[in-house]
C-alpha cells in the first residue's frame, strides 16, 4: 500500500455548456492517508460531486494529476477506469441505486461479477459483507422488501465487498430520516474504526461532519478551509 | 462477466417484462414460422412432383416437331422407323410414334369427349398402357386398319357404368363404329396433365385414315422413345437428334424438332418450385426483417429505461464489453426464443397444410439449424446498435438520469 490513498494535485474540471464554460473544479489538491475518514462540505454547486466523481475514477479531470493508491489515474482510458473502480473504489449513493429485481445478496455480489472472482467465493464474500452491515438475516430480500436504512446498508455492503482502497459516499443520508441517517453514519464510522476503511463522505450536516476526523470545505471548486479535529 | 452470468441476467430482465418480451418475440416467431412452413411445403411439393414424373419411367424420352426453326418439318412414320434401326441408334430400345387428339365417343344414349391416342404395338412397351381385359393392339390390326378401340377406365365408366365385360361392345368414335377390344388398367390420378384413364387407344393406321387427318398421310405428332436404360438416355437423345437432323436436312440451321426427357421435365419442375419457394421465402424474410426492427426498437426502449442501471454497473466496474454483451445476449435471446417457437409453429403449419393438400412436408435438419442460427444472428444484428448505445454511456451522466 502506498503512502497516500488519494494524492490529487491541482485538479480542474471544466464542463462545456454550449458557449459557456462551467468551471466545476478550479485547481483542487488533496492528500488522504490510509484509514482516514474525510467529510467534504460546501454549498450546493460548489463542486463536491464533481470532486467525488474524479476521486472515484468515474470521470477524468480536465487537468491535474491524480494517483489512487499509487496508480496514476489521469490519462486512463474507459476500460482502465472501469477496472480501477472495480478493484479500488466502493460507492455509496444518495439514492441507494440497488437493482430492484435482485436480492440483497445478488446486489452485493454485483461488483464481484465484474472481477475475476469465482462464483463460490463471490457468494461467500457477499454474505460476510452483509453480515458486517448487520443484514445477515435479510440476504434474500429484495430492495422493495427493505426499509430505506436497510437498503442503504445493502449499498454499503456492496461498496465494501471487494475490499476497496477507498469508499466514496456522496450524501449517503440525504434520502433518509434522521434516525436511519444517524445509524448509517454510525455504520460508516464503525467500518472505518473496526476495519480501517478509508472513507470520503459528502454531507451537509455539521453534526455528522463533527464525527469524522477531518472536514474539508469547498467553495467554487476550491478548498477554502480544512479542519483537522 | 461470464456469458452464463449474462444469460441468467438476461433471462431475469426479459421475464420481468413478460408481455413486452412475448410481443417482441412474436414478430420473429411469425417470420421464422412462415419461412419454415414454406420451405417444408416447397420441398415436399418438389419431392412429390419429382416422384410422379419419375414413375413415368426415367428411360423414356419423346420427340415432337417444332423446336427453334421457323418452318418445322413434320415427324413421320419413316422417321420413327429409322430411329428404330439398331445400327443407327444403338441406345434406343423401342420406338412408338403416335397421333393424338380429341374424339367424341358415344353409344346410344351416352356420349363423352375424351383424348384419342393412335398407337403402334410398341406403345404398350414404352408407356404405361397395360391392358386389364382384352388384348393390346397388334401388328395385324395395324396392317388391316382395324376398327377396334381400347377404352380407359374413366371412359368405360362414363359410357357403360362398368369396366368389365365390355369386349365386343360397339362404340362410335366421331360417329364411326369401332369394336371394343379391351379396357386399360386403371392408373389413378396422374397429378397433372391428362389422366391416363380418360383416353381411348386405336391403331395408328386407322386413325390416320379415318379420325385424325394430317397434311401428309404418314405424319405423326409425337415419337416416344425408350432407351436401353436410364443411363442410356443422353446417348439415345444424341443419336435421335443426329438422325433427325440429317433426315430433315437441318444440320446447319436450327433443329426443327424437340426432344424432351423425363429428366428435363424433372429439372423444369424443380426450377419452378425452387423459384416459387424462393419468392415466398423472400416475402417471409421481409417479416423477419420487420421482426428484427421490432427487437431493435424494444432494445432501444430498454436501454433508455435502464440508463441509471447501466451507470451503476459501470461504477461497479463493468467495462464497455460487459454492457455490450449484456444487451446483445438479451436481444439474441429474444429473437432466438421467437425463432425456436417459430420453428415449431412452422413445423405444425407445414404438416397440417401438407395434409390438406396431400403433400408430405419435408423439413430438413439443415433448414432447422439455419433458421436457428439465422434468428440468433438477427438478434445480434439488430441488438448491436442499442447495445452499443448502452455501452457508450458516460457513467456519470448515466447515474444522474432518472
Ligand atoms: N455534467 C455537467 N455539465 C455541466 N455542468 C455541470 C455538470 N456537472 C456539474 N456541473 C456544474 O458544476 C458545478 C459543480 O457541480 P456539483 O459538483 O454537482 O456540485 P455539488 O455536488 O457540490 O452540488 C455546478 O455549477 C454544476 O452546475
Ligand atoms: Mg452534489
Amino acid at each position: 500500500m502506498s503512502e497516500w490513498v488519494v494524492d490529487a494535485r491541482d485538479l480542474t474540471k471544466v464542463y462545456q455548456m454550449g458557449d459557456v464554460e462551467v468551471h466545476a473544479l478550479r485547481g483542487l489538491s488533496m492528500l488522504i492517508e490510509p484509514g482516514e475518514i474525510v467529510a467534504i462540505m460546501g454549498p450546493s454547486g460548489s463542486g463536491k460531486s464533481t470532486l467525488m466523481n474524479m476521486l472515484g475514477c468515474l470521470d477524468s479531470p480536465t487537468s491535474g494529476e491524480y494517483y489512487l493508491d499509487g496508480e496514476r489515474v489521469a490519462g486512463m482510458v474507459d476500460d482502465q477506469l472501469a477496472d480501477i473502480r472495480n478493484r479500488k473504489v466502493g460507492f455509496v449513493f444518495q439514492g441507494f441505486n440497488l437493482l430492484p429485481r435482485s436480492s440483497a445478496l445478488a446486489n452485493v455480489e454485483l461488483p464481484l461479477r465484474y472481477s475475476s472472482t469465482n462464483g463460490r467465493s463471490r457468494r461467500g464474500m457477499a454474505r460476510s459483507a452483509l453480515e458486517v452491515v448487520g443484514l445477515g438475516d435479510r440476504m434474500n430480500h429484495r430492495p422493495n422488501e427493505l426499509s430505506g436504512g436497510e437498503q442503504q446498508r445493502v449499498a454499503i455492503a456492496r461498496a465494501i465487498v471487494n475490499e476497496p482502497s477507498i469508499v466514496m459516499a456522496d450524501e449517503p443520508t440525504g434520502n433518509l430520516d434522521t434516525k436511519s441517517g444517524d445509524e448509517i453514519m454510525e455504520l460508516l464510522l464503525s467500518l472505518n474504526h473496526d476495519q480501517g476503511t478509508t472513507l470520503i463522505v459528502v454531507t451537509h450536516d455539521p453534526e455528522i461532519a463533527a464525527h469524522t476526523g477531518r472536514v474539508v470545505n469547498i467553495r467554487d471548486g476550491r478548498v477554502v478551509m480544512e479542519n483537522n479535529l | 462477466m461470464s456469458l452464463w452470468q449474462s444469460f441468467l441476467e438476461a433471462i431475469g430482465s426479459l421475464s420481468a417484462n413478460k408481455t413486452r418480451s412475448s410481443l417482441t418475440m412474436l414478430g420473429i416467431m411469425i417470420g421464422v414460422g412462415a419461412v419454415i412452413a414454406l420451405m417444408g411445403l416447397g420441398e415436399g411439393t418438389q419431392a412429390s412432383i419429382t416422384g410422379e414424373i419419375e414413375s413415368i419411367g426415367t428411360n423414356v424420352l419423346f420427340v415432337s416437331s417444332g423446336g427453334e426453326a421457323d418452318n418445322p418439318e413434320a415427324l413421320t412414320i419413316r422417321d420413327a422407323q429409322v430411329i428404330a434401326d439398331p445400327s443407327l441408334a444403338p441406345s434406343v430400345k423401342n420406338v412408338a410414334p403416335v397421333l393424338q387428339g380429341k374424339v367424341e365417343v358415344s353409344i346410344p344414349g351416352e356420349s363423352t369427349s375424351t383424348s384419342l391416342v393412335a398407337i403402334t404395338p410398341e406403345y404398350h412397351l414404352v408407356q404405361s398402357a397395360d391392358v386389364a381385359q382384352g388384348l393390346p393392339i397388334t401388328d395385324d390390326q395395324l396392317e388391316n386398319y382395324a376398327s377396334i378401340v381400347l377404352l380407359g377406365t374413366d371412359v368405360a365408366e362414363e359410357l357403360f357404368n362398368r369396366t368389365t365385360d365390355l369386349i365386343g361392345e360397339k362404340v362410335r368414335l366421331n360417329g364411326q363404329v369401332f369394336t371394343v377390344s379391351g379396357v386399360l388398367e386403371e392408373q389413378g390420378a396422374a397429378g397433372f396433365g391428362s389422366s391416363g384413364d380418360n383416353q381411348v387407344l386405336v391403331p395408328l393406321t386407322t386413325a390416320q385414315m379415318r379420325l385424325l387427318k394430317r397434311a401428309s398421310s404418314d405424319e405423326v405428332d409425337l415419337i416416344y422413345i425408350q432407351a436401353n436404360n436410364a443411363e442410356g438416355v443422353p446417348a439415345a437423345e444424341e443419336e435421335v437428334a443426329q438422325i433427325l437432323r440429317s433426315r430433315h436436312r437441318s444440320t446447319l440451321g436450327e433443329d426443327d424438332f424437340e426432344i424432351t426427357t423425363t429428366q428435363s421435365i424433372v429439372d423444369m419442375a424443380e426450377t419452378i418450385t425452387n423459384t416459387l419457394t424462393l419468392f415466398l421465402g423472400a416475402i417471409a424474410g421481409v417479416s423477419l426483417l420487420v421482426g428484427g426492427i421490432g427487437i431493435m426498437n424494444i432494445m432501444l426502449v430498454t436501454v433508455t429505461e435502464r440508463t441509471k442501471e447501466i451507470g451503476l454497473r459501470k461504477a461497479m466496474g463493468a467495462r464497455k464489453r460487459d454492457v455490450l454483451s449484456q444487451f446483445l445476449v438479451e436481444s439474441s435471446l429474444l429473437s432466438l426464443g421467437g425463432g425456436l417457437i417459430g420453428i415449431m409453429l412452422g413445423f405444425g403449419i407445414a404438416i397440417m397444410v401438407g395434409r390438406l393438400i396431400s403433400i408430405d412436408a419435408v423439413i430438413t435438419v439443415e433448414v432447422v439449424l439455419l433458421a436457428t442460427l439465422f434468428s440468433a444472428a438477427i438478434g445480434l444484428f439488430f441488438g448491436l446498435y442499442p447495445a452499443n448505445r448502452a455501452a457508450s454511456l458516460e457513467p456519470v451522466e448515466a447515474l444522474r438520469s432518472e
